[in-house]
This record gives structure tokens, sequence and C-alpha cells, in this order.
């Protein structure tokens, strides 16, 4: 089968065209309808409602899932309420058993878990590969090991469990804030209902068989699905004596309000518009990876994403100038290609916010830069955009956008920085990009962000407690810090 | 020197590996073992080469499959000063530069007058191109100048021949003293620069090579001047050799995918990259036996 002269000649004319190289799918099997996971069993919904869910790379339609109503959501919590009996009571080893047993179960099951998540979700197969589930599988590892040591976990205090959690958690990372939610609740001696976001339920339902297959006592772990009426019978149920929310801030306001006085204790994981701080000193070509992995990170779709480049004005033109040559280098498409950097945009209701904010960004008089990037056809999409000229009064360095949408501002003095950074209602997470450590620590100690990365970004370790300041929420996941949510101490 | 911008050690990992991900099939890989081919520096630097074994390797080098004339030839042998002769005789005509090491290689720890002559004979001997050996005992310990005035007087004494830049990133330490040595490398002229001489561990490595071909693109940026990138030392893999060739492409672009401008430096590689082209194009692996050991 060799090939002729001709065709060499013409190999060596041609540029480097990766090919494709999609994930296989065959490996997974995705039911054509789904019922509620409550108390061990898969269950109609008493509504008989039941919604779609579509792949957003091409709008096909994956699976139908089940509305639940309040009589669903009341079965739920009265059959996680059952199982808290023996649950809370249970040896802590043997409750750190069952996690341990979920975490292998995820690691054997990665493959499968990836290939769903992406396609429910749009995220590029190769961060659902390297990052979504590794790091769920972590999660469940680190606190199984926390189960059995409670007790000297915090010196002079008795800890003890609260009884039924009602968590509710956002379509980016459906398993991932799944794994950061049921992990640290379990191991404390509680026990569960969860409601995955309406456009990416599939992981969670695909977690419910991992639930049964670790033999999971009945009803320690339900899964509800539906919107957010779904989500708002479960926070406000009576029987639910702990809440944990993650998702925009303007859900998380209506929740705080709807549950003052009940007494329940509350989580909240909000939205953000993180500062990424480039100074004159930094590593330039690992701060430009940090500004990418900052902000087009799964799409953007990431609450403490980078999505405001503060820049130092003497750096400003180089930095931008290697940013740009970056970003034509991004491959954007099919997110089950092993290639693809940058997937498809959750939903189209997602999709026409990015748009609004991006035209309001142009309307204001920003200069919007985006390299040439064909979009497919089919589904919904959005390149990788930069504003420059930036007005930190614009609506697009004020408002969380949630896409892979970056907003560049110049400062001239740390001083000057700090007051820029922290010029925002949100305060999850900022990033500080300079040789000299000194500074990361004086900047760390201004910054009012829950997590503060230096010469990196979007960094994830379940030990490192998570959460944000003022309008970004309270309460902390990972880490020993991540219990305390979980626990009355006494 | 000292004012050079630094880089950050974890960073520059982490972008080399998540580039080593990048999955490479069919047409594209075709496409890229064809170009490692094309941008081999074929490599024999030992104390027993012989005429003999220079005739067998310049064979190799201009037809690397006998038989089949779609696999085209390297881009040059890489010897010692005193085999150039020998692979001169050999390569007439065949396209395949001559490439020679020199300036007291590995080492250099030789006195200057010798490193000029080296190289001068290297080049009057026949050698198109001058692989030479930094100063380190000079960069290491400061004296960035001498490391300099030596690379200028190295590059006039190559006259017309092209001259690559060995920094031996091995023996740097780390990845700030890898992107200064490239910038002065550039900036005294080298034609390309080098990372190692294939007789010290480590020898190249995917982010060493990220480092200095990023180090290459500022100084493109600054000064027009497009250098040419050369990984040595270790690749013995086509899996190996294609992650180069993504990092090339991902950070220096298509411009920089030819033997003007990228060479991979390799004494084993060869084979596994004819297996590979092979696998692609019938689809089985084939023994070994079918292929030629020079």
């Amino acid at each position: 089968m060799a090939i002729t002269k001709r065709q060499a000649a013409e190999l060596a004319k041609q540029t480097f065209e990766y090919a494709p190289a999609p994930e296989a799918i065959d490996h997974v099997r995705i039911q054509p309808r789904y019922g509620l996971f409550i108390g061990g069993k898969m269950v109609e919904p008493h509504s008989k409602k039941r919604f779609p869910t579509i792949n957003p790379a091409t709008e096909q339609k994956l699976s139908e899932v089940a509305e639940a109503d309040a009589v669903d959501v009341g079965r739920a919590v009265s059959a996680a309420g059952t199982a808290f009996t023996s649950w809370s009571r249970m040896a802590p080893s043997r409750r750190a058993r069952y996690l341990f047993r979920i975490s292998r179960l995820i690691q054997e099951r990665a493959r499968e878990l990836a290939v769903v998540e992406t396609m429910d979700g749009g995220k590029p197969i190769k961060e659902s590969r390297d990052v979504d589930v590794p790091l769920s599988a972590a999660h469940f590892f680190y606190y199984a090991g926390w189960a059995d040591k409670l007790e000297w976990a915090f010196p002079n205090r008795r800890p003890r469990p609260l009884g039924v959690a009602g968590q509710v958690i956002p379509w980016n990372f459906p398993l991932l804030m799944l794994a950061w939610k049921i992990a640290p609740a379990l191991a404390a001696g509680n026990t569960v209902v969860l409601k995955p976001a309406e456009t990416t339920p599939l992981s969670a339902l695909l977690f419910a068989e991992i639930c049964q297959q670790a033999e999971l006592p009945a009803g320690v772990v339900n899964i509800i699905t539906g919107a957010g009426k779904t989500g708002s019978l479960l926070v406000s149920h009576p029987g639910v004596k702990k809440v944990a929310f993650t998702g925009s801030t303007e859900v998380g306001k209506l929740i705080q309000r709807a549950l003052a006085g009940s007494g329940k204790r509350l989580t909240l994981e909000l939205g953000g518009k993180a500062a990424n701080i480039v100074f004159e000193d930094a590593p330039l070509d690992q701060a430009v990876e940090g500004i990418v992995n900052g902000i087009y990170f799964n799409q953007g779709h990431v609450c403490c994403a980078g999505s405001r480049l503060l820049v130092q004005e003497s750096i400003a033109k180089p930095l931008l100038e290697k940013l740009k040559q970056r970003l034509s280098t991004l491959r954007l498409g099919d997110p089950l290609d092993k290639n693809t950097d940058i997937g498809a945009i959750n939903s189209k209701a997602q999709l026409e916010k990015i748009q609004r904010l991006v035209d309001s960004g142009i309307e204001e008089g920003a200069e919007i830069y985006q390299p040439e990037c064909k979009l497919p056809e089919r589904g919904y999409w959005f390149p990788p955009t930069v504003f420059t000229n930036v007005s930190q009064s614009y609506r697009i360095a004020r408002e969380e956008i949630f896409g892979p949408v970056l907003s560049v501002l110049t400062f001239r003095t740390p001083a000057e920085a700090v007051e820029k950074a922290n010029n925002t209602p949100y305060g999850l997470s900022a990033g500080v990009w300079t040789d000299k450590g000194s500074r990361i620590l004086w900047m760390a100690e201004r910054m009012r962000a829950g997590v503060v990365w230096a010469n990196t970004f979007n960094r994830f370790d379940p030990t490192s407690p998570f959460g944000g300041y003022k309008e970004s929420g309270y309460g902390r996941e990972g880490g020993v810090h991540g219990l305390l949510p979980y626990l009355e101490l006494v | 020197m000292r004012g050079v911008r630094s880089v950050d050690e974890v960073g520059a990992n982490e972008r080399a590996a998540s580039l080593a991900k990048r999955s490479i099939k069919k047409s594209s890989k075709l496409w890229a073992l064809d170009l490692s081919i094309r941008c081999m520096d074929l490599t024999t630097l030992e104390g027993s080469d012989t005429p003999g074994k220079i005739a067998a390797l310049s064979a190799k080098a201009i037809r690397p499959q006998p038989g089949d004339a779609s696999i085209p030839s390297v881009a040059a042998l890489c010897v010692y000063p005193a085999r150039v002769a020998e692979a001169r005789e050999r390569l007439q005509g065949s396209g395949v530069k001559v490439a020679s090491v020199a300036t007291a290689f590995p080492s250099g720890q030789s006195f200057i007058s010798i490193k000029l002559a080296e190289t001068k004979d290297a080049v009057t001997a026949g050698a198109d191109e001058i692989d030479m050996v930094i100063d380190r005992a000079a960069f290491l310990s400061g004296d960035y100048q001498k490391v300099y005035d030596e690379i200028v007087a190295v590059k006039e004494a190559c006259g017309p021949a092209h001259l690559k830049v060995i920094l031996e990133a091995g023996e740097l330490g780390t990845y700030d003293a890898v992107r200064r040595a490239s910038i002065l490398a550039m900036a005294a002229g080298a034609d390309f620069i080098k990372t190692s001489t294939g007789k010290v561990q480590p020898a190249a490595t995917l982010p060493v090579s990220l480092v200095m071909m990023e180090a290459i693109r500022d100084f493109m940026r600054e000064t027009g001047r497009p250098v040419g990138f050369k990984a040595a030392g270790g690749i013995r893999t086509s899996k190996q050799a294609i992650a180069y060739l993504v990092v090339l492409y991902e950070t220096l672009g298509a411009d920089w995918m030819t033997p003007d401008r990228f060479r991979l430096g390799a004494s084993t590689l060869l084979n596994d990259v004819l297996m590979q082209i092979e696998k692609e194009r019938s689809g089985v692996y084939q023994s070994a036996d079918y292929f030629t050991i020079d």
C-alpha cells in the first residue's frame, strides 16, 4: 500500500490538521427515560411528568427525566428521614466503607461518567475525563477518611449529624458538585435528597446506579430531578434540616429569604466575578495559560472563573498580544473529540444570556476580540472572546457572564490592583501572577475572596476549603471546613 | 541577562503535559511521522564511529526505507568533526546535510583557540551545520559575556555553515536559566538553539523545549528574526516525536514545521517512525526485521 511520490509531495505541503479523535460512546447506555431515585429504588414520579434532557452540542434528545412534584419531594425527604435513624448510628468506620466503595466505583466507571457528563453538559471530554471525574472520586476518598475521625476533628466538641440535607446543584460541574455535596454530608452521618440541574441530570442518575452497586442502605441518598420549582419544594420542605445550594446569586437570595426563621442550616455557593491579576514581573507565558484556563475552562461556566483580567499597564501590550495568539490555537468543536479545548454552551438560555451581555459590552464601548473560529451549525456555541478598553463601570466588568468572555482592565500599582479587584459585590476567587513571593502574600492578605491562587488558576483539591465572601455565598466545601456545615458541635 | 523574564516551572510542566495528551491519529499522524523524518538529524556520536559506520548511516539517511521512494530522506547526518569528510563524500548530491558537533563537544571544557580551530576545520572538511555547546562553566558562574562572546566567535568561524547552539539544559538546573541561555544564544547569532548534547541526563524534555520555543517566539516578536529549534537526546519513539511536533505547532505555529526551522536529533528514532508509518498504511505492525539496522 505504498503511497506514490506525488502523494508524498502532497504530504509535504499540507499543514498539521489534527484528524478527528472522538471518544468512543458505544460503552455507554443512556436509558430512554428515567424515574426518581427514592429509597434505594428508581420509582415512577407521582407527577407523571417528564421533560427532555438534550445534548447541547447536537440539540439531540438524550433521554427523558422525571419532574418531581410536591408528593415526590415529600416521599424522597421521608425516605431520607427514615434512613437517617440507622445511618447516623452506624459505626463510622462502616459509613466510611460505603464511601470508599463509591469512590472506587466512580473510578471504575470513569470513562462512562466522563462521556455522559460531556454529552449532557457540552464540556470537552478532556475536562470531564481529567478533571470532573477524578476530582469527584478524590472527594469521596477524602471524606471517607474523615468518617471515623470526626470525634477527633474538633477538640473538646462532640460532632452530631443534622438530619436530612436538601442539596441543589448547578449544571456546570454536575458530578463534581454532587460529590462536593454528598461526600461530606454522608461522612458526617446525614442522609441526603439531591436535585441536579434540569439541563444536566444524567450523571446524577448514573450515580444513583453507583449507590445501588455499592449497596448503600436505601434512602441514604435520594436523587430527584426537576427544575426550579422542584428545588424550591425541596429546600422549603419541613423535613429538611440543612440546605446546601450552589448556583446563581439571584436564586441564592431567594432561598435565603424563604428559609429565614425556619431554623434550617444553610450554605450557599454563588456567583463570582474573579480578578486575575498579572503584575509586570509575572512569568508571562504561564500567565497566559492561567488566563486561558481561568476563563475558557469549561466554556467559562465556572463560578470562580477569572473573568476580569487585571493587568499592569506596563505589560498590557505584550500580554494581550500573547493572549490573542494563544486564543487562535484553541480548538472549539465536538466536545467528545479528545483534542477539543472549548465545547458547547450548556443551554440555549445560557447562550442567549452570554450574547446579551456581550452586546452590552460592545454598546458600552469596549473593544471586542474573537479569534477566527468556525462554529458548528447545530448546537449552542460561543467563540472565546476578549474585551479590551473595559471600564470598571461596564456591565461586562460587574456582572457574572458565565461564558467564555474575558474583560481586560489595567492598573498601575499594587494598591490600585487590590482596590479594583475588591470592587465587586462578589468574592469567590482571585488569581495573582508575580515572580515576587512577598507580593503574593501581600495581595492574598488584602483580597476579599475565598480562594486566592498564586501563579495558577482554577486548581481544586478536596483537602482545600472553597467558598465565598460577600454575595458569593457563605460556608465552605472541601477540607475539614467542609464538614462543619453538616455537623452540630455540642 | 538577569532581567530576562522568568518562567514558572509548574505552569510550564503543566502546559507541556497537556499538549502531550493531544490525540494525533490517522492522516495527521502520517503527516507528522513523515515530517519527523524530514526534520531528523540522524546522529552517531561515539568513540567507536568508523568510516564504515558513517558509510552505513549515510545510506540510511538518504534512503531510510530501501525500496520505498515515498519515504523522504532525513535532514542531516550529525557526526564528530573527524568523521565529517567521510560523511560529506557519502552524502554529496543527496540533499542530506552534514552536521558536525564542535567546540569540545560535549563538555565544552577546552581552550577557545581549539574550539574555533575545530569549528573551522569541520567546515573546511565539508560540514554544512555546526552544533556547538555553550560554555556552561562560564554560564553557571555568571559570566554571560564570555558565553556570548564565544558564540559570536564560533558563528564567525562557521562562515557559511549554519550554527546550532546547544544549551545542555540538563546542566542548567532551572527553566529560568534555560530561557536566559536561549535569549543569550539567539542574541549572539545562533541560527538554531538546541536542547542537549544527548550525553547528559536529563536530555531533551517536552517542558524544556516549550520554554525554549517560547523564547524563540519572544525573540521573533522583538527582532523579526526567526530562530530554529532542535530537540536532541532521549527521543526514541514516534509518540515522543509527535508530542514535540504538537508543542512546536501550538507554540511557534505552522511556519516552524520545516527542516529549516526544526530538527529532531536522534540515533534510534528513525526505525520506530518507519515502523509506525508502515502500521498506519497497512493496519498491522511489521516485524522489526523488515527495518534495516545501520
